[in-house]
């Protein structure tokens, strides 16, 4: 007897279609995947809509309208697994930028009438809303890890995505450290690993767009980049990128106000 | 239950609602609204949220701008991370010429065919064949959804090579490159490239055979030029109307209103009047600087040297392709190494302007630096914000010219139309709902 293909749903909230397209990116794999599960929402890739429940969830965007809260919600009721993926939907995305001011000058600064706009004064992760089953870091998100997490799902075992920092994925592939031999700041002693290394390898200094790694060491990569030369303030903004609002890096930032 | 009313009473009231455009990127909606023969309201809505990008600037280093930029589109970074680029060297006084210019026109075609095909290939062609979507396609034809598969991935390939990823890339900066891309690896992509320019006109000639509905439409096409080459990421702004103006003119002619239907905002010309800009404009404007290859592929395809047929836009962004990859081709090709990444860049006060192709049309960026390098003013024109009104514009004639379709085949050429554009939603600030109602 046939197995029922799994059901997989893509979702989007605030963001910027980045992450879904690295699954219409995963190339040589697509149509493997789509043998796999039936995809059943995905509204980048068809008009086709089948009804709820999902076995698996992806779901893209953070949280910054009021519409979004409630959609949230019906997402969550909707789906087995629920895997966010990428910096908007795991930390808050650049959007949270917001956070740490006041909303209305940012409106006024982009809109001639403020009174259309329609949003929260802050950008906030998928899990500061529902119970999410796994996240899925990056700014994008690496493919590699996504078909890992998808294969994983199916097959009914814990995904193998790393928490270490960006620093051993630099040692494992060879690349020179930047900080060391050029003095150049760089994020990845406190930065989870996942991207590829693909700053380092460019020669220049991680910015983060996987967020902290488990148990940063912020106060002394602040420290080792305040010797290098740099400014609070530039401390500060190195902080408030794509992963500004996760817990590690907001904290560390706004002891640089 | 009541008999359904003959099709002829069109005084009967009937509201068609789709809950989410597919196939965009982005969240907006369509609201039609029709009494008899007349069309009493069209309205293309995005209520994609806002996200502020403007308003995070200020205050940051000119530096920060390309890769901030960046993240308002997934699709086409290039178009930020280049635009925000050119502008500050603007404002800083240099220029990035020679090889460096070279490296940054490869990676522009490496967007234009990872853009271009995702968009004709995935999310156009189903439209043409009445499927919902590719993988669909795939099912009669893999072979045709596997050589587009392939060929998005060549552009993605070329983006890596020189950006380091696909998706934002991290290589680029103002001034040109944190490091320069290991030559071996570049000219490693030649024998794609050969083998990109010919399923790019396979490609093209199989959706030549589609059957494009009968739509035209006398638009004043806004693009880039430039007098060397087929623009795509430098020129001045140009159209079809006698505009002629170097970038940095841009507001004077142009402008954005924000209207309550959409958060986006929208672009208007100040003479009054909408305009396009995307694939067709640049077509229109700039054929006579297409290769030999490119016009053949065109006129194979049945296409002449104006495309005015908004469906047709399929073909022209095929054409698009086979001229990125012979691009990339010819400048690897001629690629030697220059001995350093980038220019040096120093801060300064100033004010400066960038402007490049995007896949959907021309993207223009702003800024003001204070004394330090720093933000004061960030202004952002993405294309699909510019197109907005052209959109409702086409809508509005393809509503009127089918009135007599049943509802559910209106609804669908309606989103057709709107995917003619491949509005990039997220870039415009996402949610495409479409609701027509007949009174």
């Amino acid at each position: 007897m046939a197995r029922r293909k799994p059901k997989l749903a893509v979702w989007k909230f605030s963001s910027c279609d980045g992450c879904q397209l690295s699954l219409l990116g995963c190339e040589d794999e697509l149509l493997a995947v789509v043998g796999e599960v039936e995809i059943a929402y995905f509204l980048e890739a068809t008009r086709a809509r089948v009804k709820g429940p999902y076995d698996v969830s992806l779901v893209e965007g953070s949280v910054t309208t009021p519409e979004e809260v409630e959609r949230i919600q019906q997402v969550r009721r909707q789906s087995g697994l629920l895997v966010t993926i990428g910096a908007c939907a795991t930390a808050g995305g650049i959007q949270a930028l917001k956070n740490v001011k006041d909303v209305n000058q940012f409106i006024d600064a982009v809109y001639a009438h403020p009174e259309y706009i329609e949003t929260l004064e802050t950008s906030t992760p998928i899990q500061d809303h529902v119970p999410v089953d796994f996240e899925l870091r990056g700014c994008p998100i690496s493919k590699e890890q996504l078909l890992e997490v998808l294969n994983a799902t199916l097959n009914g075992r814990a995904p193998n995505v790393p928490k270490y920092s960006q620093c051993i994925e630099c040692k494992r592939t060879g690349t020179v450290c930047v900080m060391v031999s050029q003095g150049q700041p760089c994020l990845g002693p406190v930065t989870q690993a996942g991207c590829g290394n693909v700053c380092p390898a460019c020669e220049r200094g991680c910015f983060g767009c996987f967020g902290p790694k488990e148990t940063p060491n912020m106060a002394s990569l602040s420290r080792r980049m305040a010797e290098l030369g740099m400014e609070r303030r530039e401390i500060k903004h190195f902080y408030r990128l794509f992963t500004a609002n996760a817990d590690a890096f907001r904290e560390e930032s706004k002891g640089h106000e | 239950m009541s008999k359904k009313p003959a099709a002829k009473k069109k005084a009967a009231k009937r509201t068609i609602k789709v809950d989410a455009l597919a196939r965009v990127e982005g969240e907006g909606a369509l609201y039609v609204r029709v009494k008899g023969d007349e069309i009493q309201d069209v309205k293309f809505r995005i209520f994609e949220p806002p996200r502020f990008f403007e308003a995070f600037l200020q205050g940051r280093m000119f530096s920060d701008a390309p890769d901030i930029t960046a993240r308002i589109c997934g699709i086409c970074p290039m178009a930020y991370i280049m635009g925000a680029g050119q502008a500050m060297e603007d404002a800083l006084g240099v220029t990035v010429t020679g090889p460096l210019r070279d490296l940054r026109r490869i990676a522009y075609c490496g967007e234009w065919i990872e853009s271009h095909v995702l968009h004709a290939a995935m999310l156009h062609a189903p439209d043409f064949l009445g499927l919902d979507d590719a993988l669909l396609i795939a099912k009669d034809n893999p072979e045709l959804v596997g050589t587009a598969l392939r060929l998005k991935k060549l552009g993605n390939t070329i983006l890596e090579v020189i950006g380091g990823r696909a998706i934002h890339p991290v290589n680029f900066k103002v001034g040109g490159f944190y490091s320069l891309p290991k030559k071996r690896e570049l000219k490693a992509l030649r024998d794609e490239l050969k083998w990109g320019i010919e399923a790019s006109i396979g490609i093209a000639k199989a959706f030549a055979g589609f059957d494009f509905p009968d739509f035209e439409y006398d638009y004043t096409c806004v693009s880039l030029k430039h007098p060397d080459e087929y623009a795509i990421h430098e020129g001045r702004i140009v159209s079809n109307r006698g505009l002629d103006i170097p970038v940095n003119k841009f507001f004077d002619h142009f402008d954005e209103e924000h209207v309550e239907h959409s958060n986006a905002l929208h672009g208007v010309a100040k003479a009054g009047g909408t305009y396009l800009v995307g694939p067709n404009a640049r077509y229109n404007n700039n054929y006579s600087q297409l290769s030999k290859l490119a016009k053949r592929t065109a006129k194979e395809a049945g296409l002449g040297k104006v495309c005015n047929n908004p469906y047709r836009s399929i073909l022209v962004r095929m054409v698009e392709t086979v001229y990125a990859c012979e691009e990339a081709l010819r400048l690897i090709e001629a690629y030697e190494e220059p001995d350093a990444s980038c220019v040096a860049v120093t801060p300064k006060k100033g004010a400066g302007y960038g402007c490049t192709e995007a896949p959907r049309g021309i993207c223009l960026h702003h800024y003001k630096l204070d004394k330090d390098g720093r933000i004061q003013l960030a202004r952002i024109l993405p294309p699909t914000s510019q197109n907005q009104k052209q959109i409702e514009l086409d809508l509005r004639g393809v509503v009127a010219a089918n009135l007599d379709m049943k509802d559910e085949d209106l609804k669908w050429r309606c989103e057709q139309t709107i995917r003619n554009y491949d509005p990039c939603i997220s870039c415009a600030t996402h949610f495409l709902k479409l609701t027509v109602e007949r009174e």
